[in-house]
Order: structure tokens, then sequence, then C-alpha cells
């Protein structure tokens, strides 16, 4: 009985591993092997703003979803991340060509430094995941320091100060006084991007920025996770369900609203710097609230509280927005019969009313606030595997047993 | 005989309202004391009072000896000020634990409107109630380094729920349970940052003679085998003269009976106070 236990929880395991294992290899086909087609070229950059809101939704949701704290700081946190890894990972020799009308003051790059002592791929890779990290410890500082005043007010406060928050650091950003270090109103480039991520073999080169971004990606959201299933997550819940009860219980609101708000920050820094590979420039003009609420829209379509719904609706949402639906403005169906009202703009139409169909008819998104268990695929696989054998009631038991351990 | 808890002219002000007028009492260790009175006679308030959820504008509330509370009046409440004793804390700085804190001192509670987390189960209820004294913080949670310390706690709780008879019921929704169960369910999590002293408010709101009896037996056994004191609030005469050592009556706020059950059973003015309102069992 304890075997079959163990077994069955060890394939929720390996079933994950496989699935992973099998995105990783379709990453690296996609970037190295397979023919650059008109389908491959959507499907990368799709993948990868696929990935990156995954996470920027994820970060969100933790807050939203399973903190209970309406925040709409997210566009600020993706600014200061963005704009922290440019400005640490922009060679030194390309400063003066980025930062044309100022006098750069960071005139190091990470990545550069690390290039140097481990060689060119692999320094280049490590530096950017220190930069990356360190985008995320500033962000978290900014969360750190605005959560003192922010986090002591009642939920529509909050969400009127963090965006209020994003509002000033996007101007802030593009003050000239601060043009030093954030080239004012002018883009950053030359940064390192997802391009800049390949290992040399002799003459060959491994192209690895899809895979890298995943990688990352799935780092920060299992921490998500491994955090929402710890004690200080069902913490989280409870000040979510009920702050009265959850401050008699003697969960402190401040000190866990912080921890919340930090890591949910730090993320949004991470996947905000990711966002500045993935564009190959970054200025702080485009970091509007639309950004935010475009976020905030996913992670209800996905489901407020659930972690796999935030990462299925942010794929969904990238690839009908920025592909799928894309024949809607290019004039006719599927190429063939011309349709006079398919013309620009009209994507955003079709789009905005399955959205708002979305959020009236379907208000717990796909996923409510239940998860994809790997462990539920795994005890499904083997109650099918075990009809075939007909020792089914037997095994039912088992797998049943099993999910509520779960 | 120390007493576990001493509350010393404590007065809630509500803009003009004074729903706690100087109310001062003691718990003696080990006893079950009740607070009567009724509706709207201030004893949630006064309640909330001492587990830090409102800061009462006067007064002091000390927990095993030493000052818990301590508050006098402030800003406009200096000049709206309807209370008694407005200068008798003034020269002492003012103690404002948030609940969390008071929780942490030994004292737990439950609350007359049901507050259990609804979207989490009987089990995750009253786990989440062991996180206050986990020996962990937040980065060995996420990464896992202390799991002795979480099996720690997930055996604690299920050991709790199987003495509270609520280990049938574990993984089901907390808000699914009939109302008498919640009301355990809320005790048992109370019981779960092992209180010295537990608050009770109305904890047999809704319930059935029956179930009001096999409470009352309850009550006595807990306080037993937790080594508990307990401070209640009740409306059910019968219960809180069968179980209570020592009784305080309040009206609008104020005190006015104390004694064992027999002398205020036979008090004229708690008689009239209650005249009409003896069988609200709201
Ligand atoms: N937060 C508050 N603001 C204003 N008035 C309050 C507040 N809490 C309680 N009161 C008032 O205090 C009085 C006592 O209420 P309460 O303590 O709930 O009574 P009881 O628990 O004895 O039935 C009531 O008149 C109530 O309206
Ligand atoms: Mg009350």
């Amino acid at each position: 009985m304890t075997n079959t236990l163990v077994k069955k929880n060890n394939t929720g395991k390996y079933i994950a591993i496989i699935c992973l294992a099998l995105v990783y290899i379709l990453a690296i086909l996609l970037d190295n092997f397979l023919p650059a087609t008109s389908f491959t070229l959507m499907l990368i950059p799709v993948l990868q703003k696929g990935a990156i809101y995954a996470l920027l939704c994820v970060s969100m949701n933790l807050l939203n979803g399973f903190t209970g704290l309406f925040s709409l700081g997210q566009a600020g946190f993706m600014l200061i991340g963005g704009y922290v890894y440019a400005a640490i990972t922009i060679p030194a020799a390309q400063h003066d060509s980025v930062y044309q009308y100022f006098d750069s003051a960071i005139r190091f790059s990470i990545p550069e430094i690390l290039s140097n002592v481990i060689g060119k791929g692999p320094g280049t890779i490590v530096g950017v995941i220190i930069s990356l990290i360190i985008a995320g410890l500033i962000a978290a500082l900014f969360a750190f320091l605005i959560g003192f005043p922010v986090l002591r007010l009642k939920s529509d406060y909050l969400a009127i100060a963090t965006l209020g928050f994003a509002e000033i650091i996007r101007a802030v950003f593009q003050w000239e006084g601060l043009g030093a270090i954030t080239n004012g109103s002018n883009q950053l480039r030359k940064y390192v991007t997802l391009s800049g991520m390949e290992l040399n073999f002799g003459s060959f080169t491994l192209e690895l920025g899809t895979l890298f971004l995943f990688v990352i990606v799935t780092v920060c959201v299992a921490l998500v996770v491994l955090l929402i299933n710890s004690s200080y997550g069902r913490a989280l819940k409870a000040i979510r369900d009920d702050e009265i009860a959850a401050e008699a219980m003697g969960i402190s609101l401040f000190k866990h609203k912080m921890i919340s708000f930090i890591i949910s920050s730090f993320f949004a820094g991470v996947g905000g710097a990711l966002l500045a590979m993935f564009q190959t420039t970054i200025q702080a003009n485009a970091f509007k609230s639309a950004m935010t609420y475009e976020i905030l829209l996913m992670v209800v379509i996905g489901g407020i509280g659930s972690i796999s719904g935030s990462c299925i609706a942010s794929f969904l949402y990238i690839a009908l927005s920025e592909w799928i639906l894309r024949f809607l403005d290019e004039g006719s169906l599927f190429g063939l019969i011309s349709v006079p009202f398919f013309r620009d703009g009209f994507r955003k139409v079709v789009f905005s009313v399955v959205i708002m169909i979305i959020v009236l008819f379907f208000s717990k998104g796909i996923m409510g606030d239940k998860e994809i268990s790997f462990k539920g695929i795994g005890g499904l696989l083997t109650r099918l595997k075990n009809k075939k054998k007909k020792t089914a009631p037997a095994a039912e038991a088992v797998s049943e047993e099993g999910e509520a351990n779960e | 005989m120390s007493n576990v808890l001493h509350v010393e002219n404590v007065t809630m002000q509500f803009g003009g309202v004074v729903a706690v007028n100087n109310l001062s009492l003691d718990i003696p260790e080990g006893k079950i004391v009740a607070l009567i009175g009724p509706n709207g006679a201030g004893k949630t308030t006064a309640f909330n009072c001492i587990t830090g959820v409102y800061q009462p504008t006067s007064g002091l509330v000390e927990f095993m000896g030493k000052p818990m509370v301590r508050s006098t009046p402030k800003g406009k409440m200096k000049k709206q000020y309807k209370g008694q004793n407005k200068e008798l804390y003034s020269s002492q700085s003012v103690i404002d634990p948030n609940p969390d804190h008071i929780t942490k001192l030994g004292i737990a509670r439950t609350f007359q409107n049901i507050r259990l987390w609804k979207s989490m189960t009987v089990f995750e209820n009253v786990l989440i109630a062991k996180h206050m004294r986990a020996k962990q913080n937040v980065f060995s949670a996420i990464f896992r380094a202390n799991a002795k310390e979480e099996k720690r706690m997930r055996e604690e709780t299920m050991a709790l729920l199987q003495e509270q008879g609520l280990d049938k019921f574990k993984d089901e929704l907390a808000t699914s349970l009939p109302y008498g169960l919640q009301r355990r369910l809320e005790i048992a999590r109370a019981l779960a940052t092992n209180p010295k002293l537990l608050l009770l408010d109305e904890p047999a709101a809704g319930m059935n003679p029956q179930e009001t009896q096999e409470l009352a037996e309850f009550i006595k056994q807990i306080r037993d085998k937790y080594n508990l004191t307990i401070f209640l609030i009740e409306h059910h005469m019968d219960l809180v003269m069968k179980i209570s050592d020592y009784i305080y009556v309040i009206d609008f706020g104020s005190k006015i009976a104390e004694g064992v059950p027999e002398e205020i059973q036979n008090n004229q003015r708690v008689i009239d106070a209650y005249l009409g309102v003896a069988d609200d069992d709201e």
C-alpha cells in the first residue's frame, strides 16, 4: 500500500519532468535546428513573450490572488527591473553611443566582466543571470520602501497608491536629471538580449535564447509555487480569506503582506528585465498602466488564485493577440475570401469582445482557483492502466488516497 | 492564586458612543469566567479591546502580571471624552499592540460571527494557526530547509483534530460543516495557538439545547486538558450558571454586577436588565 503510494507520487513528478524536458528540447530545436518558416518565425516570439507574461501574471497573482492585496504597481516594478538590467549589461564600450546626451554613470557590464573571467559564452549567461537577480532585488527594494506607507492602506486605496507609484516611476525614469543612469526619455539599447545567449563549440554556435528564457521562468514560477505551498503561503491565503481571523491567529498582517509584496515585486522586476531582453530596446514611456491592466486581465482570465491558470492564460492571450487573430487585420479569411471589414484594428475589436465575454460569463476564469496537478494526471494514467488490468477497485482506492495526500 | 488577566478602567468610545465604560475585571488562573449582558451592552467590544482589535480610548490591561495594553485619551478625544478617569494613564507610555502580538503572548479567541477561512479545509484552518509558533523564516520555508518543522506542525494539527473529534472532516471545506461543528473547529483553531487564556464570544449561539449541553462539558474538558483559563460571553443562562466560577454583568458598557452564579441569579439589577431579553438567543 505505502509502496504503491510512493510510486504513484513519483509518477506525478516524472510526468512533470518529462513535460518540462520536452518543452526545453522544443526550445532548443526551434532556436537551432528547425527550418525558419513563417510558422516558426511567429511561434518563437509568441512562446517567448508568453513565457515572460506567464511570470508577470504569476507574480501579480501572488499579490492579488493569493494575498488579496489589490495592487496595480506591476508596470512600475517591471520598469525598474528592465532598466536596471539594461543599465548593467550594456557593454562598457557602447555606453557613449547609447547615452548620447548624457555622461553615463555606469561604466561596467556584468556579463562582460564575467566573460573576461570564464569565457564569452558561459560568462555572458552567468552574468545575465546575476544581472536578472540584481534587477529583481532593486525592484524588491523599491517595494520594501513604498510598502511601509501603502501596505497599511485598505484595498481600493492600495490600488490607487500603487498605480500612482508606477506612474511616478515612469515619469522619474524619463527625467533628465537621472539621465546619467536612465538616459532620460531616450531608450536604452545594445544591452545583452536573448540572442546573446549562445555557446560556441568550435565553429558551431548553439542558440540558447528561448531555452534560457524558459528555464528562468520555470525556476521563478517554481519558487512561487514552493512559497504558496509552504506555511507562509497558507498564511497569505488566510489573510486573503479573512484578515481579522488571520491576525487573531497570530499572523502579522504587515509582515506577511510585506513578504508577499517584496517577492511579487522581485519577480515583476525579473519579468521586466526579461521583457527588456526580448524587446532588445527599452523605454520608460512604454510602461503605462495599460500594461498592468493587461496582466491583470490575463490573471483574471486564467483564474485568480491559480498559478497554472495564469500560465495558460498568458500563452493563450499572447498567441491570440499577437498571432492567431492577426488575419482579422489582413483583409481576408485564410487568404482566400476577402472580407472588407477585416482591416487594421478589427483584431482589437474582436479581441475586446472575446475578453468581455470571458469576464462576463466565465468570471472565475479558466481554472478558477484550482491547479493542474501532474499527480492528478499520474493518478488518471494509473487508473486507466489498472482498469485494463481489471484490478480497478483496489487501484481506485489507492489513487484517491494519493490525491488527498497531495 | 494569581490573575491571568487584569482589566482596569477600560473605556472604549466610538465618536459619541461609549461602548465600554470604565470596565474593571480580573480573571484568576484556571477559572471559567463569564461576561454577560443584553445585546449591545459592549461585551464583544470589551473582547476587542483585550485582544488588540481596538485600542481602548483609556485604560489598562495586564496579562500574566505585565501591562499588555495601556491607553489614554488623545487628540480630538481629549475634548470629546465622556468616560471616567481621563487622566489616570496620561503620564504613562501608551501600549498598543497588534492582535497578533497578543495572540503570541498566549491569548486566543473565537468570534461571535464565525470567522473560519472559507477557501480552506478543516485541516488547513487548524494548521495555519500553528504558523505563528513555527521555527522557520520565509526562505527556509520556500526551500524546504526545515521539513521537520512542517512535519511537526502537521502531526500536531492531526492530533488536535483527533482530540476534538474533527479528524473525519479534515479534508472538507471548513464552511461546509454544520454550524455546531464550525464553532468547535473555531475553538480547535484557537487551541492550536497554544493559548493560556481562551476568549469565547457566544460559543453556544445557534446551537440547540442538546448541543449546548455538550458544549458545557466540552468547555470544562478543554480547560482541564490544556490548563486553560476561559473567559466567555454567553446568552444561554443555564450554560453560564452551570460552568462559570465567576460572572461579570455589564449593561450599556458599564459593569452592573459581579459575583458567583448564585449571587448573580438573585441580583435585582441583573434581573431588571435582562427582563424581556432573557430568552434572546441571537
Ligand atoms: N467599530 C464600532 N464603531 C462604532 N460603534 C461600535 C463599533 N463596535 C461596536 N460599536 C457599538 O458598541 C456597542 C456595543 O456593541 P457590542 O460590543 O457588539 O455589543 P455586544 O457584544 O454586547 O452585543 C453597540 O452600540 C455598537 O453599535
Ligand atoms: Mg457581541
